[in-house]
C-alpha cells in the first residue's frame, strides 16, 4: 500500500474502505440491492463480489426491512454487516428494524447484544433526482437513541469514517452525500482512522462560525471564500459526526467568534440544525453577539429537479444570514 | 395450484395456440389493442430519445412490455382505477392521460403531473410496492360505497419481495377486495435477476398462499393478456375478490438511461426476447385474419407519430416552473412558517440573483 495521497472520488474512497475492511476482518460482509455484480447503483461496491466472493458481498431480494433485519441477525451471530440502502427514501421500509431493533438491542439486553452493523445511506439532493431520491433523512436517525450517525463531507472522511464505522461496536447510520460521489479529491489511505464523534475545523475564522455537515460543508466553505473578499473572516466547522455530537469543538469556535450560522440541506423544522442551534445558544449564550441563525432547506417535501436550486442552501443565503448577525458596523 | 405453463393464445410468430382455458378475443378488440401497441412503442422510443436530448431527466422504458401496458389500461371500465409505477407511462397514457402530463415527473417539473381523481389513476409509485395497499384501500372503499369499481395495481417482479406486496395481497383476500394485482415479471430488478428474487416456481404461486386465484400469462401476447386480465376484472367486479396475474415478459431497454445493462445480462438474451416482441405476433395474427391491412397500419403509424410529435414539441420548449407551488400544497392551509418561507423566496426572486 502506498503512503502517497491518491486522487479518489468519494465512491472510490468508500469502495476502498470496504475493501480494506473486508481484507482486515473476515467477519465484514456487504449486502443489499444491486451491490453484487452491478457494484451498486453508485458503484460503491464495485468489484467486491469478484474480489471477495459471493459469501462476502451479495445481492438480496428487494426488501429493505429484510436487509436490515438480516443484518441484525448476522451481527447477533458473529458478523459485521455493512448494508446499502439504495437511496435515502428507500430506507423507510427498514424504519421498524432500525428504530425498534438496531437502535435498541444493546440497551434491551444490558449490552449483551451489541450490533456492529453499518447502514450506508446515499442521501440529500442537488443531483436532479426525481421524488424519493433526494431526502435528507438524518433527523429521523439522530433522534433515535442508540444509533451513531455519521455524515462525512470529504473523501478523506468518507474513507476514514467508514473504516471507523465498521470498527464500531454500535450500529452506525452512514450518510453519504450522493452529490459528491463522483468528485475526486486527494485521499491519504495511510492516515490514522479518525475518531467517531469529532468535528473538524475546516477553516478557522475570527468573525463568525459556519457550522455544517455533509453537502452543506462545500457551500459553507464557498461562502467563507466569498466573505473573505468582502472583508469578513468566517470559520467553517464540519460536524462529520451528528451522533455523538462534538460540543467541545463547536463551542470553542463559536465562543471565539461570538456569531454562528448553522447550514444544512434538510428542512429546518425539528432538524439536526435545530439541535445544533439550541446547543450553541445554551452553551455559548454569554459569548454570543447575535442570535444563532439557521440556513436550511424549506419545510417542504424535496422539490422536483427544476425547482431544487430554490430549496438548497446557497452561498447567497448563507451570506445573507451572516449579514443579519448584528454587526456593529452595519 | 397455478399452472406452471403461461396462458398463451398466440405464438411468437402469431400462430394460434392455447389449451382452451381461455377463448381468443374477437379480432376487432385485438385490432384496437394492436393500435395501442403501436402508440405505446412509439411513445417509449420518443421518450428515450428525449432523455438523450436532455429534455427528460430519466425514462424507465417499457419497451418490450407494451402488451402488458396497453392491455392493463384497456381492460378497465370507466370508473375503474389504475395504480401504476414509474415504468407504466404507456399504461397511463392508454388510460387517457395526456403524455405531457404524465411526463411532468420525469421532466422534473412536478411530482404527479396529472389529476389522479379525474382520471382514476393514482400517482406513479416509485417506492416499490407501497402503492399496493393503497389500491386495496380504494377497492375496499368502493365496496363500502356500493360501487362496482375495480382497481388494477401494477408492480414489477422485484417489488414482489417487499413486505407491502404481501400485506396488500393478504388484505385484499381477507376483505374480498376487487383488486387485480398485475405483476410484470420482466426478469430483472435493475441488475438482480429473478432467480435471486424468488425461489418460488412462479411469482403467481404467491397468490395461492393468500387464498386468491393466480394466473401466469405470456406477457408479450396481447390476446392472452386481454383474456386473462379481462376475466380477473370481471371476477372482481362481480364480488369474486382479488386475482394475482403474473405476466412473463422482458425489459428490452436498460433499467433507465442511467443503467449499464451490459454489466448483468448478455446481448444474446436481449435478442432472444426481441424475437418475442409483442407487436410482431399480434400483427402477424391480425394480418392472417385479414383484420389488418396496409391502410390501417399506415393510419395507426400516423396516429402514433402524431402523438410523438406533440410530445416532442411540448417537451422541446422550456417553460417557467412556478415556484409558489413549492409551498402551496404541503398543508391544506399553509402553516405560518411556510407562508414566511414562501415570502422569503418571493423576495429573493424579486431582488434577482445578482443581489450580491
Ligand atoms: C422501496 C424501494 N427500494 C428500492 C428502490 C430502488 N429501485 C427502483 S426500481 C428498482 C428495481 C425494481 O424492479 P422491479 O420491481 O422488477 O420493477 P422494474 O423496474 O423491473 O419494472 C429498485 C431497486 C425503490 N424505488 N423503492
Ligand atoms: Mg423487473
Amino acid at each position: 500500500m502506498t503512503t502517497e495521497p491518491e486522487k479518489l472520488t468519494m465512491a472510490q474512497a468508500l469502495n476502498t474502505a470496504l475493501r480494506d475492511a473486508m481484507t482486515a476482518d473476515e467477519s465484514v460482509v456487504v449486502f443489499g440491492e444491486d451491490v453484487g455484480p452491478l457494484g451498486g447503483v453508485f458503484r460503491v461496491t464495485d468489484g467486491l463480489t469478484a474480489a471477495f466472493g459471493e459469501q462476502r458481498c451479495f445481492d438480496t431480494p428487494l426488501a429493505e426491512s429484510g436487509i436490515v433485519g438480516m443484518a441484525i441477525g448476522m451481527a447477533m451471530n458473529g458478523f459485521r454487516p455493512v448494508v446499502e440502502m439504495q437511496f435515502d427514501a428507500f430506507a423507510y421500509p427498514a424504519f421498524e428494524q432500525i428504530t425498534s431493533h438496531l437502535a435498541k438491542m444493546a440497551n434491551r439486553t444490558r449490552g449483551r447484544l451489541r450490533l456492529p452493523v453499518v447502514v450506508r445511506v446515499p442521501y440529500a439532493g442537488g443531483i436532479g433526482g426525481v421524488e424519493h431520491h433526494c431526502d435528507s433523512s438524518e433527523a429521523y436517525y439522530a433522534h433515535t437513541a442508540g444509533l451513531t450517525v455519521l455524515a462525512p463531507a470529504t473523501n478523506q472522511d468518507a474513507y476514514g469514517l467508514l473504516r471507523a464505522a465498521i470498527g464500531s461496536p454500535d450500529p452506525v447510520i452512514f450518510l453519504e452525500p450522493k452529490k459528491h460521489y463522483f468528485a475526486a479529491e486527494e485521499v491519504d489511505l495511510a492516515a490514522a482512522v479518525p475518531p467517531i464523534g469529532r468535528a473538524a475545523v475546516r477553516r478557522s475564522g475570527a468573525d463568525a462560525t459556519l457550522i455544517a455537515y455533509g453537502p452543506a460543508v462545500p457551500v459553507s466553505l464557498a461562502a467563507a471564500e466569498l466573505a473573505a473578499t468582502e472583508g469578513r473572516d468566517l470559520g467553517v466547522v464540519d460536524l462529520r459526526s451528528l451522533v455523538p455530537f462534538d460540543d467541545a469543538t463547536v463551542m470553542a469556535e463559536v465562543r471565539r467568534t461570538g456569531r454562528a450560522v448553522v447550514v444544512a440541506e434538510a428542512p429546518g423544522f425539528a432538524s439536526v440544525a435545530s439541535e445544533v442551534a439550541a446547543r450553541v445558544a445554551e452553551q455559548c449564550f454569554h459569548h454570543l453577539e447575535a442570535p444563532v441563525r439557521r440556513v436550511t432547506g424549506f419545510d417542504i417535501p424535496y422539490p422536483p429537479p427544476k425547482l431544487e436550486h430554490h430549496h438548497l442552501p446557497s452561498v447567497e443565503r448563507v451570506l445573507d444570514a451572516v449579514d443579519d448577525l448584528q454587526w456593529e458596523d452595519a | 395450484m397455478t399452472d406452471l405453463a403461461p396462458v398463451r393464445l398466440l405464438d411468437a410468430d402469431g400462430t394460434v395456440t392455447g389449451d382452451g382455458r381461455y377463448p381468443m378475443p374477437p379480432p376487432d378488440v385485438l385490432l384496437e389493442r394492436y393500435r395501442g401497441l403501436v402508440r405505446g412503442k412509439r411513445l417509449n422510443e420518443q421518450a428515450s430519445a428525449l432523455v438523450r436530448q436532455g429534455r427528460l431527466a430519466v425514462y424507465p422504458s417499457s419497451r418490450g412490455q407494451e402488451a402488458c401496458e396497453v392491455v392493463a389500461a384497456a381492460v378497465l371500465r370507466p370508473g375503474d382505477w389504475l395504480f401504476p409505477t414509474y415504468r407504466d407511462t404507456v399504461a397511463i397514457v392508454e388510460r387517457g392521460v395526456a403524455p405531457v402530463e404524465v411526463l411532468t415527473l420525469l421532466r422534473g417539473e412536478w411530482h404527479c403531473g396529472y389529476d389522479p381523481v379525474h382520471h382514476h389513476v393514482a400517482p406513479q409509485a416509485t417506492p416499490l410496492a407501497t402503492q399496493l395497499p393503497h389500491a386495496v384501500g380504494v377497492a375496499h372503499a368502493a365496496r363500502l360505497r356500493g360501487e362496482d369499481t375495480v382497481v388494477l395495481a401494477l408492480c414489477g417482479d422485484g417489488a414482489t419481495s417487499e413486505g407491502d406486496f404481501h400485506e396488500a395481497l393478504n388484505f385484499a383476500a381477507v376483505f374480498t377486495a376487487p383488486v387485480v394485482f398485475f405483476v410484470q415479471n420482466n426478469k430483472y430488478a435493475i441488475s438482480v435477476p429473478l432467480a435471486r428474487q424468488s425461489a418460488a416456481p412462479t411469482l403467481a404461486h404467491k397468490g395461492v398462499g393468500y387464498g386468491m386465484p393466480a394466473v401466469l400469462v405470456d406477457g408479450n401476447d396481447a390476446a392472452a393478456l386481454t383474456a386473462v386480465l379481462g376475466e380477473a376484472v370481471g371476477r372482481a367486479a362481480t364480488g369474486g375478490g382479488p386475482t394475482l396475474v403474473e405476466a412473463d415478459t422482458y425489459r428490452i431497454e436498460a433499467h433507465t438511461n442511467a443503467d449499464d445493462a451490459a454489466r448483468y445480462r448478455t446481448d444474446a438474451e436481449v435478442r432472444e426476447w426481441a424475437e418475442r416482441d409483442p407487436l410482431r405476433r399480434l400483427r402477424a395474427y391480425l394480418r392472417a385474419e385479414n383484420a389488418l391491412d396496409d391502410a390501417r397500419e399506415d393510419a395507426f403509424a400516423a396516429e402514433a407519430e402524431a402523438v410523438a410529435a406533440r410530445v416532442r414539441a411540448a417537451l422541446g420548449e422550456d417553460r417557467p416552473v412556478p415556484t409558489d407551488e413549492l409551498f402551496a400544497h404541503v398543508h391544506a392551509t399553509p402553516t405560518p412558517q411556510l407562508a414566511a418561507q414562501a415570502a422569503l423566496l418571493r423576495a429573493e426572486l424579486a431582488a434577482g440573483e445578482d443581489a450580491r
